[in-house]
């Protein structure tokens, strides 16, 4: 998100769910969107019925290249060269749109141009292994598209040069003018629910809701004059800077509500330490998680089902939430527990219902502010929708940027932090998988869901698994420079050769115990789970 | 735009819509078993048919064009007969088990014969009778109540892009399969589900759990992926027995198989009811995954956890400052329930240290 924000002025989707339908080439990169964003995927085979291009660049073969027209399967790692390439080919070709380039964009330059030239097709073909003919083909498609839309996830963005693959991306579309319309731009797909809404609402060491600064001084003093306290000065820890903080001793107390990092953050082992060492650690959960196994305290708290409030999706829609049943035992909603401990603490937040909360929303952030809970009742609303008679906004970018003018960027390709070598050959990219949901504290209390898809296990190209003596189906330990686990292995074509996949939903064989949580995006800190290098040996009991 | 007639009354249309297209956009009713808005048509019940004039037979009005000038007839008393007596056929090879069959009251089929006062079958003849139960954990597939019309197969090929489901087989024997008859075996999304007009297919998990009376309906948005689909939870005594989604919001009432199916957490016998309190001291120097376990703690009373949350926070940040407290907040949680987090440790801790996993 600290990519689009810092090129455009605003990082989220471009354009909203239903226009996926219409755009007539889809660029999907890093997304294995028919199991992770399922009903996102459903738009865009619609598309391609109704007769748009479809490129997919992945490493996996991911269900959705059944419907692609040109899929391009390049090394874990290497999108900045596979994107610059392209552009390369979009630049030499004449491809550019060169009106939207004057108008709406800077940066254009003899030094971006320069960088460019030396990733020519057939370099792209060295370090991506993406044949160059496909490379040229997707840049010729991409950018004589009249309503093209790139759509990456986490493939993108969970890389040491995270933000570079963004500002990679965002470059390809201010090219071509695939910016500011319907049905063309660039859209990150956000994983949960409301990581859109938590990012909006100003959970983050650096900004306030509405992604306004903390280090501004006149927005410091909105903020105390709204809330009527003094306000902290120096931006605070990312998460992954918390757990480094608490291993070595100078955090003391954590407070985690609903989240589950000792599964879900890299290098689980790194994570179980780190929060060992807090004085204090509390928890706020719905179940006994393997996080809050380790918490002082831990307090019960509701499910989407038992309480009010908004969601905001991945195309900025907010939507409410409405109890539908009563919480079990004491269970009780955060916002009672947070009023509750705040009070303790000597200051009173008394909040008696979300809508009162949703309406101090509007008044920190004038985005949301003519989103109101009676409005809602009518359905969602897309963010800007700065008053009560606003509409709301599909698209993005219609008359400009927020930053003024979109900027290119130049980037260079940098390798990732591990690369294969003779102790730890295989590349291993971790995700999800459509049956389980992040690290299982729901899905695996589902029994149908459990009675299919229980057992963790490997993707492994058919031909490694021959040069191993492995069979489908077989036990594999799989270690990395931080740990191993013991699990299936599923021989599949899949993965190409050298590259393993493995979910990262499953307690017994936990994929982050091999992950790296010390190589991160030097922007957003954004930790690299999509590339970690592994051996891989038939298991023998000890 | 073209002008066309029903039953005597002219509308102006746009060319190319099919005449139950017209119909529908008019509110005039046509019945049918098969056709569904989000499909390709299909004109496979026949229940939709209409007499146009100049035309010597009935035509279906899903599969048929308007075109200009058209006059249409959607009722009289020998096109309802002809319904009237297709209702009869579908019925003449079904269970006809309403009383126990979990679509009662939500059933496209019992709603015709009710319409069209059916109480007896006067055509007796052989019935198909399937006894082989589909295995599958997520979807009851009772084929004995199938119409064949074709809507799973459709919904399964068309919008979801699977085609995990054909009709195999001709005549009497025709049936919904997967290859080979072997147990479905797919993404589980549930389209068909929604989608089948009969007690055909439903989902396992809601079995047995109630059908329509006294259930409350109530709309709220998936927890799972970043999509928002829409859904609506049905519930029956404080318990979600079934989701569903309505086809007018932004994905068309389209769901995967977390959020259709995926809602037994709710009421899991693991759900944390009561503040815990760790009893059993933390063994640092294991960095192995814990093991979740309820025996490390002790139930404790709300007042007696917040006030213990409450003095640490305040002597931890007495003793080294607010930036020594840090909170995590919850991508699953509610925008209020996020917005308060961070005023929390802002306003009340006096931190920055706040951030959520929208990172990862």
């Amino acid at each position: 998100m600290a990519g689009l924000a810092t090129v455009f002025g605003s990082g989220a989707m471009t354009n909203s769910i239903p226009e996926i339908e219409n755009n007539d080439l889809l660029f999907v990169i890093g997304s294995n969107t028919k199991e992770n964003h399922p009903i996102i995927a459903l738009r865009m085979i619609q598309a391609v019925r109704k007769g748009a291009k479809l490129i997919i660049a992945d490493p996996r073969r991911v269900p959705l290249v059944r419907f692609a027209h040109l899929w391009l399967q390049h090394k874990p790692g290497t999108d900045v060269a596979l994107l610059n390439s392209i552009a390369h080919v979009i630049v030499k070709e004449g491809l550019i749109k060169k009106e939207f380039i004057e108008t709406h964009t800077e940066g254009f330059n003899e030094e971006f141009l320069k960088n460019l030239e030396e990733y020519t097709p057939e370099a792209g073909e060295r370090i991506t292994g993406v044949p160059k003919e496909k490379i040229i083909e997707a840049a010729r498609l991409y950018a004589k598209a009249e309503r093209a839309g790139i759509y990456y996830t986490m493939g993108i963005t969970q890389h040491s040069h995270g933000t570079d693959n963004v500002f990679a991306i965002a470059n390809l579309a201010l090219l071509t003018g695939n910016l500011g319309k319907e049905s063309a731009g660039v859209n990150p797909l956000r994983g949960q629910n409301n990581v859109q809404g938590s990012t909006d609402m100003g959970c983050s060491p650096n900004t306030y809701p509405g992604y306004q600064k903390v280090t501004i001084p006149a927005i410091k003093k909105k903020f105390e004059d709204l809330w009527g306290v003094r306000l902290p000065e120096k931006e605070g820890l990312t998460a992954s800077e918390m757990l480094f903080e608490a291993e070595a001793g100078r955090l003391k107390a954590m407070y985690i509500m609903g989240e589950n990092p000792v599964l879900s953050d890299p290098d689980t082992g790194h994570t179980v330490k780190a929060l060992k060492e807090l004085e204090f650690l509390v928890v706020q959960d719905i179940f006994l998680s393997e996080t809050a196994a380790i918490a002082d305290v831990v307090l019960p708290a509701t499910c989407f089902a038992e309480k009010d409030g908004t969601f905001t999706n991945t195309e900025r829609r907010v939507q409410r939430i409405r109890k539908a049943v009563a919480p079990p035992g004491e269970a009780k909603d955060d916002i009672w527990i947070i009023n509750e401990i705040s009070r303790r603490l000597g200051y009173n937040m008394n909040y008696a219902h979300p809508e009162e909360i949703w309406n101090e929303i509007g008044m920190a952030w004038p985005a949301v502010a003519g989103i109101t809970y009676s409005r809602l009742e009518r359905g969602g609303i897309q963010w800007p929708c700065p008053t009560i008679d606003h509409p709301g906004t599909p698209y993005l970018f219609k008359g400009g940027f927020p930053r003024g003018k979109g900027a290119f960027t130049v980037i260079k390709y940098k390798p990732s932090c591990e690369e294969p070598d003779l102790d730890y050959p295989f590349i291993l990219t971790t995700g999800r998988m459509l049956f389980q949901y992040h690290t299982g504290t729901m899905t695996r209390r589902v029994k149908a869901i459990e009675a299919l898809y229980h057992e963790p296990y490997v993707e492994i190209n058919p031909e490694d698994a021959l040069d191993l003596g492995i069979r489908n189906g077989d036990t594999v330990k799989v270690s990395s420079r931080r740990g191993s686990i013991v699990l299936k292995a599923m021989v599949t074509k899949r993965p190409e050769r050298g590259v393993v996949f493995i979910p990262f939903h499953f307690r017994e064989a936990a994929a982050n115990m091999l992950t790296n949580s010390k190589a991160l995006d030097p922007l957003c800190k954004i930790p690299e789970l999509k590339v970690t290098t592994v051996n891989i040996e038939k298991f023998k009991e000890d | 735009m073209i002008k066309v007639k029903i039953d005597g009354k002219e509308y102006r249309v746009k060319p190319g819509i099919t005449i139950l297209q017209v119909a529908r956009e008019n509110d005039i009713y046509i019945p049918t078993l098969c056709d569904d808005p989000r499909l390709e048509p299909y004109g496979g019940c026949r229940l939709c048919i209409v007499q146009i004039k100049g035309m010597p037979r009935p035509v279906t009005a899903c599969t048929t064009p308007v075109t200009d000038g058209m006059e249409i007839t959607t009722t009289n008393e020998y096109i309802e007969g002809l319904r009237k007596t297709i209702v009869e056929l579908i019925l003449s090879d079904h269970p006809n088990d309403c009383m126990v069959c979990e679509k009662a009251g939500d059933c496209s089929l019992q709603e015709l014969a009710y319409f069209y006062g059916i109480r007896t079958n006067p055509y007796y003849g052989e019935r198909r009778r399937y006894t082989t139960k589909d295995n599958n954990p997520f979807i009851e597939r009772d084929m004995e109540k199938c119409i064949l019309c074709g809507k799973c197969v459709r919904v399964c090929s068309e919008v979801q892009g699977v085609g995990a489901i054909e009709i195999a087989y001709r005549g009497f024997t025709a049936k919904v399969t997967p290859p080979f008859e072997k147990d479905l075996n797919c993404e589980f999304c549930g389209q068909c589900v929604s989608i089948c007009p009969t007690g055909a297919l439903m989902g396992k998990s809601s079995l047995g759990k109630g059908r329509q009376k006294d259930v409350k309906k109530i709309e709220t948005v998936c927890p799972y992926c970043g999509c928002g689909c829409n859904m609506t939870l049905h519930v029956l005594r404080n318990e979600v027995i079934r989701v569903s989604s309505r086809p007018d919001n932004f994905h068309e009432g389209w769901l995967c198989v977390k959020g259709r199916f995926g809602f037994e957490f709710i009421n899991s016998p693991d759900r944390l009811k009561r503040p815990l309190i760790r009893v059993k001291p933390r063994d640092k120097n294991s960095k192995e995954l814990p093991v979740p376990d309820l025996n490390d703690f002790r139930e404790a009373s709300w007042d007696e956890a917040l006030d213990l949350i409450a003095n640490k926070l305040r002597e931890i940040k007495d003793k080294y400052g607010p930036d020594a407290i840090a909170g995590l907040s919850s991508a699953r949680c509610t925008n209020e329930e996020n917005y308060i987090f961070q005023k929390f440790f802002r306003a009340v801790i006096g931190t920055n240290n706040i951030d959520h996993c929208a990172r990862y």
